[in-house]
C-alpha cells in the first residue's frame, strides 16, 4: 500500500469516524454531570463494607477483581511476546566494557535505588489507602531496578535482571492471582470472593484477601517490567559489544 | 462550554490516528499509537468527571463527600500500565522488521515476504 | 449552569494537552518525540490530578517517565546502529 493509498483512504474513514463520534456524543452527559449509579454505589459501600478507603483500588482488585485478572495477562502475553522475539540464543555477553565515569552519578544514583524501590513498596502496600496500588507501585520497583544498570553497570544489572531470576517471580505474580480467587472456590465462594473480610481500615492490613490480590498484581508487574527493560537493554548493549 | 472535554478527547484521537498514516518510520508509528490511546483516557475521566466532586478516596475525608466516579478510573489505570507491555511489543515487532528487511519506512517494507 | 461547569484550571490544563498532542506527531524526529512525549505525559498527568484522578495520575506519571522514554530510546539505539554494511542510514 502506498502513501498515497493510505491517505485516500484515511479521509473517508475519518468520516465515518466523526460521524459515528458526534452521534454518541449527542447521547453523553454533558461534563461534570456523570449520572451512572455503579460509581455512586461504589463510594458507598467500598469504606463500611470492604474496609478501603481508595474506592478506585477497591474497584480493581476486590469488585471488579476478574476483570484486572484479564489485563494482568494481556501483560503477561504481551511481555512473553517481547521476550520470544527479542530474546537472542547467541547468550548474554557478560564481559561489556560498561564503567560508569562519573562518582556523582554513583552516589545520587545508588540513593535513588533505594529511594525508587522503597516509594514503590510504599505505594503498593497502601494501595488501599492512598493513591498507588500494585500496577503504580510495581513500575515504580521496576525503575528502581533500572537505575541499577546506571550506576553499576550492565553486569550487576544481570545478576538479577535475567530470566532465571525473573521468569519464576512473574508466574508467582500471574498464578499467585489465579491461586486466591481459586482459594475462595474451595471455601465454597464464587471465584476471587474477598474472603478474609475487611482487615483495619486506613492500615496496609486494610483489605482482606484482596490485598493479596494487591501485591500479586504488584509482584507481577515489577517483575515484567524488569524483564522488559533487561530485554531491551540486552537488545543495546549486544551490538555495542560486538562492534567494539 | 461543557463539551470541551469531550472534544479535546477527539482531537487528541484524530491527531494520533492522522500521525500513525502519515509515519514514515516504525518508531514514531508505535509513539503516535501512545498518543491515539492517551484521548481514551480522556474520554474515560471526562465522563465520570462530577462537578465539585473530589477524588474517590475516603482517608480523612468524611464518607458521602461527593466524589469523581471510581470505575472509569480503575478501567483507566490498569489500561496505563499494561499500554507499556504492548508498546514494548510493537516495538520489538519493529525492530524484527528492521533485521529483517533493514528498514523501519513502512513504505519500503511492502515488498517483504514472510 | 453548563457554561460554568468547566473551571479555568481545567480549560487550562485542557489546552495544554491539545496542543501537546499535534507537538507529539509533528515532531518527525524519534529521538526529539521521546522528550516531546515526555512533556505531553506530564500535561496530561496535571489533567489528571485536576479530574480528582491521583491515582491514574500517578500510573501515567511513572509509565511516561521511565517505560515509555527506555523502551523507545533502545529501539531507536538499536535501529540506528550501523548493520553489517548493507545500510546507508545515518
Amino acid at each position: 500500500m502506498t502513501r498515497r493509498v493510505r491517505i485516500g483512504l484515511f479521509l473517508p474513514a475519518l468520516a465515518g469516524f466523526g460521524a459515528l463520534l458526534v452521534w454518541a456524543y449527542t447521547g453523553i452527559p454533558s461534563f461534570g454531570d456523570y449520572q451512572g449509579p455503579y460509581g455512586f454505589v461504589l463510594e458507598k459501600i467500598s469504606a463500611p463494607l470492604r474496609h478501603m478507603d481508595n474506592v478506585v483500588n477497591a474497584t480493581t482488585y476486590d469488585i471488579r477483581g476478574i476483570d484486572t485478572m484479564g489485563e494482568e495477562f494481556i501483560l503477561f502475553a504481551a511481555v512473553i511476546g517481547v521476550v520470544l522475539l527479542l530474546r537472542d540464543d547467541a547468550g548474554r555477553s557478560q564481559d561489556v566494557e560498561d564503567d560508569i565515569g562519573s562518582d556523582v552519578v554513583r552516589v545520587f544514583g545508588t540513593l535513588a535505588i533505594g529511594a525508587a524501590i522503597l516509594v514503590g513498596l510504599w505505594l503498593v502496600a497502601n494501595g488501599f489507602v492512598t493513591p498507588g496500588g500494585g500496577f503504580q507501585g510495581g513500575v515504580a520497583i521496576a525503575s528502581g531496578g533500572l537505575l541499577l544498570y546506571l550506576v553499576a553497570g550492565y553486569r550487576e544489572w544481570s545478576a538479577f535482571g535475567n530470566e532465571t531470576v525473573l521468569d519464576p517471580i512473574k508466574a508467582i505474580g500471574a498464578g499467585g492471582y489465579v491461586v486466591i480467587g481459586l482459594a475462595a472456590l474451595v471455601g465454597g465462594l464464587p471465584f476471587l470472593t474477598n474472603f478474609f473480610g475487611g482487615g483495619d481500615i486506613g492500615t496496609v492490613w486494610s483489605g482482606g484477601s484482596a490485598g493479596f490480590v494487591n501485591w500479586s498484581a504488584g509482584i507481577e508487574v515489577a517483575a515484567a517490567n524488569v524483564l522488559l527493560f533487561s530485554e531491551f537493554l540486552e537488545e543495546y548493549i549486544v551490538p555495542i559489544a560486538r562492534g567494539s | 462550554m461543557s463539551f470541551l472535554p469531550y472534544a479535546v478527547a477527539a482531537w487528541v484521537c484524530i491527531v494520533g490516528i492522522y500521525g500513525i498514516v502519515t509515519s514514515r518510520n516504525l518508531i514514531h508509528l508505535a509513539l503516535c499509537l501512545t498518543v491515539m490511546q492517551s484521548s481514551t483516557y480522556l474520554l474515560l475521566l471526562a465522563i465520570g468527571y462530577v462537578k465539585g466532586g473530589g477524588p474517590p478516596i475516603y482517608k480523612g475525608v468524611k464518607l458521602g463527600t461527593k466524589s469523581v466516579d471510581p470505575v472509569v478510573q480503575a478501567l483507566t489505570l490498569t489500561d496505563i500500565v499494561v499500554s507499556v507491555t504492548v508498546i514494548a511489543l510493537i516495538l520489538a515487532l519493529a525492530l524484527d522488521v528492521h533485521k529483517q528487511a533493514g528498514t523501519v519506512d513502512p513504505d519500503e517494507i511492502r515488498e517483504m515476504r514472510g | 449552569m453548563t457554561l460554568a461547569t468547566l473551571l479555568p484550571v481545567q480549560s487550562v490544563a485542557l489546552a495544554l494537552v491539545a496542543l501537546g498532542a499535534p507537538a507529539v506527531v509533528l515532531s518527525r524526529d524519534p529521538l526529539k518525540m521521546i522528550v516531546v512525549n515526555g512533556f505531553y505525559g506530564l500535561t496530561l498527568v496535571l489533567l489528571f490530578v485536576i479530574y480528582g484522578a491521583p491515582d491514574v495520575g500517578l500510573s501515567m506519571l511513572v509509565v511516561g517517565t521511565v517505560a515509555y522514554p527506555l523502551v523507545v530510546l533502545v529501539a531507536i539505539a538499536r535501529v540506528r546502529a550501523p548493520k553489517d554494511g548493507e545500510e546507508d542510514e545515518k
